[in-house]
């Protein structure tokens, strides 16, 4: 993306060249939009507070993707599937082993990340449909283990209960209390991918992307750095199946499945693929769009009585399904790549091109 | 193992296989000649079998017309999903293509719900329940003859699949329209250069996987009933084509088989947690196939270049 800056801005030393945030009012901005965000309990309705808690699970998710699929290019179905590794990490360390949530938090998102580095291991020998297929395996393999493997810890089908974290006696124990956690979490995952995406482990993910082969002429370790993007998006996802499975407070092998799955990919491609704002954006439009299914179920029961009880669940995927297609055909590059033009075109005005 | 059980389980697996091969199939013909690996296969199986039932049973067609229809209506929804969804990927990333797949099975499943609801439908019976064949085959174990039951929808969805392979497979390698189709397989820009109509041929292999979709469906549910969750099916298949090789037609039945031995092999171990392990089998093969062998049996090997 080309950086277009303003006239007569100029910069004096590299670190300020570099910076992400460049003029004062932004700093406030983005201040005051946090603020607005941690504030939220106080003057938003419950479900919305629930709703941006589970945005905000959903974008960390979707930023490991992003790093995994957007920069590296390896597309992985199995995104939901490390959410659930991480998940019961969690889930055992605090349940089993008394642990504090922010102590098996890390722990959680690092064992995930583990699992990642194993199911990214036939990345190097296989590229394309074959890596979806390796992806789609862990997504069966993990959640039949869970069910199957330690009956007594992992209490097959029927799953764990997840207790409330503490944190010097304030308990999370409501949406309203969640969010806070929600949100730091979601600072630190931001600001890390933001980082590794504009350091050197960035542009070699950029350059496996683009093309493997050239990238492995100039110098860059494939091996390596694709078990990486494998690690960091396992990781992402461990953080955000920990966070949503004390949020739901239930964890059990269907929590996190294919669909997710499935719509972590979508809206990674609705968001912008390889970009930094697309998880952002796309885990709002997508999860916002599934709340209206919510909102138009009613409506879609008096047209098609023979679903009754199931048009809601019918009209979540046909609202992604047809959203995703049709961005695919005239956004490819998504929501962020146009958001990107838009702010162009402003600075460029009167002059569009 | 339970050894009296495994001549049973290993038949039981076999015939599973059959419907396995038949997606299978479906999948091969869309990758043979445009690429596309068709993640909707599943939800394409799944309309075609509701929409034999929608005319056999809510409008009291006789079975031959009700699936002759279904047939008809599989293609035009191949064809339209050819038109609309793929065309313009055209040229786009793989990236891009697999996803406007995935789009397409989300859509897909969202219609089924939505038109069918989510029911358990009562599929109506191809081949009679009763009277399974009995097989005795020659080994004696514990005194006692080991005797195969073979249930005839098994047996028939079983032949009617391996029918459906072979004649797609005669179907590519003596007509005209095979050959274009496996001309275009090889180079898209090549075979339009020489006067094929791609873009013809690209429908007429969706077309084609619809109905064979269909069949696929039809088989299934008269042999395990009728609901939503029959796409799964598909989840098997996957593994199937990839341990066939994505661009092999014989390849899918052997895939198929394999699979669906493997899952039967399985399922006749006395320790919970093996037998449990059947509904996974297709993905640990598929492991063990990507790891050692990634272009499947009878795939071909890729050589890339810059």
């Amino acid at each position: 993306m080309a950086i277009l800056r303003p006239a007569g801005e100029f910069d004096t030393h590299y670190a300020r060249d570099m910076a992400t945030i460049r003029r004062p009012w932004q700093w406030w901005l983005l201040f005051a939009f946090i603020l607005a965000l941690y504030t939220l309990p106080f003057y938003g309705s419950q479900s919305l507070v629930s709703l941006v808690n589970r945005i905000g699970i959903t974008i960390i998710a979707v930023q490991g993707l992003n790093l995994l699929t957007g920069y590296t290019g390896q597309i992985s179905l199995g995104q939901a599937a490390f959410m659930t590794t991480g998940g019961y990490i969690s889930a055992l360390l605090v349940n089993n082993l008394g642990w504090s949530f922010f102590a098996a938090l890390p722990v959680a998102a690092l064992g995930a990340g583990i699992v990642g580095l194993i199911f990214g291991l036939p990345s190097l020998r296989v590229k394309g449909f074959y890596l979806v297929m390796a992806t789609l395996a862990a997504q069966f393999i993990i959640p039949w283990f869970t069910r199957n493997a330690f009956p007594d810890v992992l209490n097959r089908a029927q799953g764990l209960n997840v207790q409330v974290p503490v944190l010097f006696g304030f308990e999370f124990n409501s949406p309203q209390r969640y969010i806070y956690l929600t949100l730091t979490v979601l600072i630190f995952s931001t600001i890390a991918a933001h980082n590794v995406s504009r350091s050197r482990l960035g542009r070699a993910f950029v350059a496996i992307r683009d093309n493997d082969l050239a990238a492995e002429v100039l110098g860059v370790n494939l091996f390596k750095h694709k078990l990486q993007a494998f690690f960091l998006a396992a990781v992402y996802a461990g953080a955000a199946g920990a966070l949503a499975a004390h949020n739901i407070r239930h964890l059990n092998s269907e929590t996190f499945n294919l669909t997710d799955s499935v719509f972590y990919m979508g809206m990674l491609v609705v968001g912008g693929l390889g970009l930094d704002l697309g998880p952002i954006f796309g885990a709002i439009i997508v999860e916002l769009l599934i709340e209206g299914a919510t909102l138009f179920g009613p409506f879609f029961i008096s047209l098609f009585p023979s679903t009754a009880a199931g048009a809601v669940q019918a009209l979540r995927p046909l609202f992604f399904g047809i959203t995703l297609m049709l961005f695919l055909i005239f956004e490819p590059r998504g929501l962020a790549h146009r958001w990107y033009l838009v702010k162009a075109a402003w600075r460029l005005r009167p002059f569009s091109h | 193992m339970n050894w009296q059980l495994v001549p049973q389980f290993a038949i039981t697996g076999l015939l599973a296989g059959g419907p396995i091969a038949l997606t299978a199939l479906g999948l091969v013909l869309i990758f043979k000649s445009s690429y596309i690996f068709n993640f909707a296969q599943g939800q394409l199986l799944l309309m075609g079998a509701l929409v034999t039932w929608w005319f056999s049973v809510e409008h009291g067609l006789p079975m031959w017309m009700a699936i002759l229809l279904a047939l008809i209506l599989s293609a035009l929804l191949g064809l339209a999903i050819e038109r609309l969804a793929l065309r313009p990927m055209t040229g786009q990333p793989l990236l891009s293509i697999i996803l406007m797949t995935l789009a397409l099975s989300q859509v897909l499943q969202g219609l089924a719900l939505l038109l069918f609801g989510a029911t358990q439908r009562n599929f109506p019976q191809l081949f009679s329940a009763a009277n399974p064949y009995r097989i005795t085959t020659p080994f004696v174990f514990n005194d006692r003859p080991v005797v195969v039951i073979l249930k005839q929808n098994l047996t028939w969805s079983f032949v009617v699949a391996l029918l459906g392979v072979l004649v797609m497979g005669a179907f590519f390698r003596f007509t005209k329209t095979g050959l274009a189709m496996r001309g275009t397989s090889e180079d898209h820009e090549l075979a339009q250069s020489i006067g094929l109509r791609i873009h013809r041929i690209f429908g007429l292999s969706w077309a084609l996987a619809g109905v064979v979709a269909t069949v696929g469906g039809i088989l299934l549910a008269t042999s395990s009933g009728l609901d939503l969750s029959l796409s799964v099916v598909v989840l098997a298949a996957f593994p199937a084509v990839l341990l066939g090789g994505l661009e092999s037609i014989p390849g899918t039945i052997v895939g198929g088989l394999i699979i669906g031995l493997a899952q039967g092999l399985v399922a006749a171990s006395k320790a919970p947690i093996v037998r449990n392990a059947a509904e996974i089998m297709p993905y640990v093969v598929l492991l063990i196939v990507l790891i050692f062998r990634p272009e499947g049996l009878f795939g071909r090997k890729r050589i890339e270049r810059i």
